[in-house]
């Protein structure tokens, strides 16, 4: 069975490591500052009590007063999997660090996020529209999108 | 005398018999060798999880359908598990095995394409394609049976199934299931020990393991990479923790390893049938009382399965509302060409089709 890592015990190596960017946290999720997504990422990976090497999903939901970026993790040596999730408020101009450099998994993913969402990765080294067009108006899975 | 050579660029797709579905790649060649991919996608985009947001949670096992339409049975089954966990819907007994023994037969019919438009890709025309067709044909006779249609089958619903067998299902599926692996043999002896296909595929299109864990790929990719990781048997749901399969695994990550790891997958899945038809409860419900309009409580629920591609997964957010607030597919088929480019880069000409028919996508869940 894979097991949630705890959110807690998440929060606290995060904690020691980043002053000031974790949150929030429940049983199996980690909520973080926006701004410290990178070095976070890479906490996450390169700890060896943690081993987060799987980049599993990257996903985004607009819940309208804002944005919440969610990555699924998982450790396959340890069998063990995490949820970190990022509020990014507003509606105009919203950007985030990529993990690209941690996780090549989100390369493509990242991409859609930016294409659907709109949400621009900075230090992504091909921040292109993936599914739509150039020049396609709007991004289409935003609550406000309309038709 | 010195000749002067310059990269010329070439797109191949988006019609192209090769590129399996719409697809388009534009390479940049020197002479033979590949010096750039860049892969263009999106052309069967229609905005499936925007669709999903004003469904109903039933309705949107239509929509799952068409996502990776070569195996609509494991795609129901994803979609249904994560409504399941988010809105704490039970599952009869019976129900279960019914869902492992078409998710399996969903498995060999997927891998049947995967391996048949391997030798497609390869040249050998159409010939060895037929063959695996034979094979597929028989499964999706069997899923006419269960539920009427042959590819959007539709035939899970949050909290069971469509219908239960009917019962002349079971000899059917006896039939099948004996035949199989004679004609997984004759496969094998047209392919396996084949001397151009070997040439063709061995080291070709390698795929590290510290790549393909990089690059978030999953699985046969990931298996034929050498890492042990199947869901099956890392985090198993429905009843395959009573069940005893192996989790075959290749050595060198190339196209070979890639064909030989869904080789005997099929194996393995012949012999879950066969246990889940040996162990399943008689009689029975094979669906809960759930009710119509699914009302999931507020809150967000993410739940995998180990699809022929890979790892299937849906992250569904819930309002309390009857349709979803945002239902996000993780598609194997689009995460497992992340690494398109570091696998095609360096390679022939002739190798990248190969390659690229190896990684085993569906355009329909790609662009979704």
């Amino acid at each position: 069975m894979t097991r949630a890592h705890s959110g807690e015990d998440a929060a606290r190596r995060i904690d020691e490591a980043i002053p000031g960017a974790a949150v929030e946290y429940s049983q199996t999720e980690v909520w973080i500052l926006p701004q410290y997504i990178q070095q976070t990422a890479r906490l996450l990976k390169e700890d060896g009590a943690l081993d987060f090497s799987f980049l599993n999903a990257v996903s985004a939901v607009d819940y309208v007063e804002y944005f919440e970026m969610v990555y699924h993790l998982l450790s396959l040596r340890r069998n063990a999997s995490l949820v970190v999730k990022s509020r990014i408020y507003g509606r105009d101009d919203l950007s985030i660090h990529s993990v690209y450099d941690v996780w090549k998994g989100a390369d493509l993913q990242e991409r859609e996020i930016w294409d659907l969402m709109g949400i621009h990765f900075e230090g992504h080294p091909n921040m292109k529209r993936i599914m739509l067009w150039e020049g396609f108006p709007g991004h289409p899975l935003r609550k406000d999108f309309l038709g | 005398m010195t000749i002067k050579t310059e990269p010329v660029t070439i797109n191949l797709g988006p019609q192209h018999p090769s590129t399996h579905g719409v697809f388009r790649l534009r390479v940049t060649f020197d002479g033979e060798v590949v010096l750039d991919v860049e892969p263009v996608f999106g052309y069967l985009h229609r905005g499936s999880e925007k669709l999903a947001e004003s469904r109903t949670y039933v309705q949107i096992v239509t929509l799952t359908d068409r996502m990776d339409y070569i195996a609509s049975m494991s795609n129901n089954l994803a979609y249904v598990r994560a409504v399941e966990k988010l809105a704490g819907i039970d599952v009869p007994e019976r129900a279960q095995y019914i869902r492992v023994i078409s998710a399996e037969l969903q498995r060999i019919a997927s891998h049947m394409m995967a391996t048949g438009f391997l030798l497609n890709d390869l040249g050998a025309f159409a010939t060895p394609l037929m063959y695996c067709f034979r094979e597929r044909e028989r499964i999706l006779d069997l899923f006419e049976m269960l539920c009427g249609a042959r590819i959007t089958l539709s035939y899970m619903r949050p909290g069971g199934l469509l219908q239960d067998a009917p019962p002349d299902f079971w000899p059917a599926l006896d039939r099948v299931v004996k035949d199989l692996p004679a004609s997984i043999d004759e496969l094998e002896q047209l392919i396996t020990g084949n001397e151009i296909v070997l040439t063709r595929t061995r080291n070709v299109g390698t795929l590290t393991a510290e790549q393909a864990i990089d690059n978030s790929v999953s699985g046969p990719m990931l298996r034929a990479a050498g890492v042990q990781w199947d869901l099956r048997k890392a985090d198993p749901y429905e009843v395959y923790d009573r069940l005893e399969f192996d989790v075959p695994i290749g050595a060198d990550g190339d196209n070979f390893d890639r064909y030989v790891v869904r080789i005997q997958e099929m194996r393995e899945s012949v012999r879950i049938i066969e246990q889940c038809v040996r162990q399943m409860p008689e009689g029975g419900p094979v669906r809960s009382p759930a009710p119509f309009f699914i009302r999931a409580p507020e809150g967000d629920a993410y739940s995998a399965v180990e699809g022929p591609k890979g790892e299937l997964g849906f992250y569904i957010v819930s309002d309390g509302g009857i349709a979803p607030y945002r239902c996000k597919v993780r598609a194997p088929s689009f995460i497992n060409l992340t690494p398109l480019r570091e696998m095609l880069v360096g390679g022939k000409m002739g190798d990248l089709i190969t390659t690229f028919g190896s990684v085993d996508i569906v355009l329909g869940e790609v662009d979704r």
